[in-house]
């Protein structure tokens, strides 16, 4: 069956350009070992920007986990680290990068080995328990960037802590490289990071128009270079050119879902093995995932950085982002975005992977009820561990929710 | 021994202790979590005692938590929200698993008990900075204390209450010792109720009775059944009495553990001389480490391998919680460790409630039978989730 022309047109031209900038990405990645470059494994939350002032290449196990669900290996890696004893109950990406790691299994063959790991808990105690687990492996140095979860607020004390730790990670990786740290080319990394984000958000901005010219789940795909290449020119240059796209799109009325009717907003991390299947079905009632949390959460914390001092704003941004706050702090950035994106209804992914995530979000649910108006409704899944998902139940869950958005009619929006 | 059974008797009921001493005028402060600063609330003459989220249903907490939330978690959230703590005048969370931060925030947008503090420790119980962090943490939830009740914590009452519980943890050890060398001295369940009643009782009344016990238990002769293998428990909180039972019933005696109910509460003693705060400060980086917090990849491996070693374990009964990430994760490595040393292992997991009893004794039983002789035991593992080693 051919495309129709308005298919084609729906595609983003970006998308091979993103595709080979990976490709660069990781075959740089995995001959390290030849160049004599270094390489760190960091958790995606994690302050990448030190070490790309080092020059040492930072490789995100989570990123992969990503690519290991949207390759569906993910069940098969799960089950190998069962058999070794891990908990079926424990997060899908450690549990698929464990197994990959002792067996160079996966997608791209595995991946590089680390030289040291780099560990920031602002996304999740899970990523401290499996970092560890490969400190034990590889037997390589591990740093912890531990930022204390702020429930209502950033407590003075704990600014001082992350702050101080700025200094350990540079004497850590100064010790690790073996070469001093260069503070006016911090500055430079940072300016780009920063850029870098401001420009991530201009591209999720642009799903504001009606109709939105991309839905979350081109977000989920573009979102890597965000997380892997942040504070680079790669990154800078890659989403100029998206957000270029992403205007012609929206002057040229070309809608990611056609006839758009229904928006809505999608909460925690993708079903990485089901994204073309939930987007077709959203698509088949109309609906476009304008916006979700996920993909806001790598420009969610801007307004902490300051551009002119880079490293000492660090601390605040990477401590302050959206999985490291209170759910009543979470419920505000969503009801932003609930009335910046004009959604129509909450589709919230409960994600067996992911507790912080995941737990409080029937209280959220409550809340958005409330405060907005609007139907919401879940799904349950382990994000990478396809071996977890009922297609029936979700298909039927979906058509009940569309069922509700439907009777409201389109734009019925929020009570405000 | 008539002092037992006030243990037994306190720690059938801890809410009943608590309401009594709430009617005596003093405000009680509850916890969920072995790293709460209970010197601190000790010493504003505050009642500090540790919740178990046990004792009912817990299908209320359905409104606020999925089916997969650990039952500690979920039994917790049920007792606030059904009225079975009308005891509390405040609760404290440290910082400790993903779960149990995210039942603070549920917490306090969900319940009244009064008084509410997060008490945001460091992860990373390692270096310089995390130690003074830690320090300042703890003078901020001591100054939080002292503005909503109103008083003051002078350095004096400070140090008593250090003394006070370095003497509590001085005996629950000796306690422990004294059954490790000797297991018939005391059964499983009995030193249960004791570590549960300690966590519980008036901390004053709690010292001189510990005092008595640990008289008559130097003193006591070995009566009862001694001879079972023995086991040591690796686990987070354990509100199941039951399981010492049944373990002596398949052959087993619990001999040492490393519980958040157990050796990892009362572990490690408080420094008498100097700052009070940085003393305490001090002893929570080095007590035995719960596995939510990181002391180094290798910490707890090594720590358990040592213990093992001195009390001469036989086999490792791993019980743990459903759905407790931290313990999850370090399974496979700590099996590992005990494999190399020839002590083999088995895991339990359960939920709020133990599986049915037959079922329970047939696996301890299997397990206990499987233990060769000392040396060249060969590992053996039983699981009920199917995860075999």
């Amino acid at each position: 069956m051919s495309q129709t022309d308005a298919e084609k047109k729906r595609k983003f031209r970006s998308a091979k350009r993103m595709r080979e900038i990976m490709t660069e990405y990781y075959i740089e990645a995995k001959t390290a070992d030849q160049t004599g470059k270094k390489v760190a494994w960091i958790t995606s939350g994690g302050p990448v920007e030190p070490l790309i002032v080092m020059d040492v290449i930072p490789v995100y196990p989570e990123n992969y986990g990503a690519m290991i669900g949207a390759s569906h290996m993910g069940g098969d890696l799960c089950a190998k680290a069962e058999a070794l004893g891990y908990s079926t109950d424990l997060c899908s990406y450690a549990r698929a990068d464990i197994a990959c790691a002792l067996e160079n299994g996966g997608p791209i063959g595995g991946l590089p080995k680390p030289d040291m790991l780099i560990c920031c808990n602002n996304i999740c105690g899970t990523v401290m328990k499996w970092y560890e687990v490969q400190a034990r492996l590889f037997n390589v140095p591990l740093f912890i960037f531990d930022t204390p979860f702020c429930h209502v607020d950033f407590a003075d004390e704990a600014r001082r802590y992350v702050r101080a730790q700025i200094d350990e990670y540079i004497s850590f990786l100064e010790g690790v490289c073996k070469k001093k740290f260069d503070f006016d080319r911090s500055m430079e990394v940072g300016r780009l990071s920063l850029k870098g984000q401001q420009l991530w958000q201009e591209v999720l901005d642009a799903a504001a128009h009606r109709p939105s010219p991309m839905t979350a789940f081109d977000a989920f795909f573009f979102l890597a270079l965000i997380v892997t290449l942040r504070g680079t020119d790669k990154v800078v240059n890659f989403y100029t050119e998206l957000l270029e796209e992403m205007k012609e799109r929206v002057s040229q009325g070309i809608s990611a879902v056609e006839n758009e009717r229904y928006r809505l907003l999608w909460d925690n991390l993708p079903v990485w093995y089901r994204l073309k299947w939930l987007s077709d079905t959203f698509a088949s009632h109309g609906a476009c995932l304008v916006a979700d949390t996920y993909t806001t959460a790598w420009c969610g914390s801007m307004k902490y950085i300051d551009e002119n001092d880079f490293i000492d704003s660090m601390a605040e941004a990477y401590t302050r982002i959206y999985l490291n706050i209170g759910v009543d702090e979470m419920a505000k950035t969503i009801f932003e975005m609930i009335d910046k994106y004009e959604v129509d209804g909450l589709v919230m992914h409960s994600n067996r992977s992911c507790k912080p995530y995941s737990f409080g979000q029937y209280d959220l649910m409550r809340m958005v009820q409330e405060k907005k108006g609007i139907p919401c409704m879940m799904l349950e899944s382990h994000m990478v561990d396809e071996r977890s998902f009922s297609e029936s139940q979700a298909l039927t869950r979906i058509d009940a929710f569309m069922e509700v958005i439907r009777k409201r009619g389109p734009g019925a929006g929020t009570a405000r | 021994m008539d002092i037992l059974n006030e243990f037994i008797e306190v720690a059938a009921d801890p809410g009943a202790y608590a309401r009594r001493i709430r009617a005596s005028g003093r405000s009680v402060i509850g916890y969920y979590c072995s790293y709460a600063p209970e010197e601190i609330i000790h010493a504003a003459g505050l009642h500090p005692i540790r919740l178990f989220g046990t004792g009912g249903d817990s299908g209320i907490a359905d409104r606020h938590l999925q089916a997969y939330c650990c039952s500690l978690v979920r039994g917790a959230l049920a007792e606030s929200l059904t009225g079975r703590l009308d005891y509390l005048d405040g609760t404290v969370f440290p910082h400790t698993c993903d779960s149990i931060q995210r039942l603070s925030d549920i917490w306090r947008l969900n319940t009244s008990h009064g008084f509410f503090a997060d008490v945001v420790l460091p992860v990373k119980l390692t270096g310089e900075n995390a130690r003074k962090y830690l320090i300042d943490v703890l003078q901020r939830f001591k100054r939080d204390l002292e503005s909503y009740f109103d008083l003051v914590i002078t350095e004096e009452s400070m140090r008593s209450s250090i003394r006070t519980f370095n003497t509590i943890r001085s005996y629950l050890s000796e306690i422990y010792e004294l059954k490790s060398r000797n297991p018939g001295i005391i059964s499983g369940q009995e030193l249960f109720s004791i570590v549960r009643t300690s966590m519980v009782m008036d901390r004053d009344v709690l010292r001189d009775k510990l005092q008595t016990l640990l008289q008559e238990l130097r003193e006591s002769v070995p009566g009862r059944e001694g001879r079972g293998r023995r086991l040591m428990l690796v686990g987070n909180a354990c509100n199941h009495p039951d399981i010492y039972e049944l373990i002596e019933r398949s052959g087993g005696q619990v001999v040492w553990d490393d519980l958040c109910t157990g050796t990892r509460w009362f572990s490690g003693a408080i420094r008498e001389e100097g700052d009070p705060i940085a003393a305490i400060a001090d002893r929570l980086f080095e007590r035995q480490v719960c596995p939510s917090k990181h002391k180094s990849p290798t910490a707890r491996g090594e720590l358990l391998a040592s213990q093992a070693r001195k009390h001469g374990v036989e086999g490792v009964i791993f019980l743990y919680l459903k759905f407790c990430d931290p313990h999850s994760f370090d399974y496979p490595y700590l099996k590992e460790c005990f494999k190399d040393m020839g002590i083999p292992s088995m895991l339990l997991e359960i939920e709020d409630s133990l599986p049915p009893e037959g079922q329970i004794l047939t696996r301890i039983e299997t397990f206990t039978q499987m233990l060769g002789p000392k040396t060249g035991a060969v590992h053996a593992e039983t699981s009920q989730t199917g995860r075999e080693g």
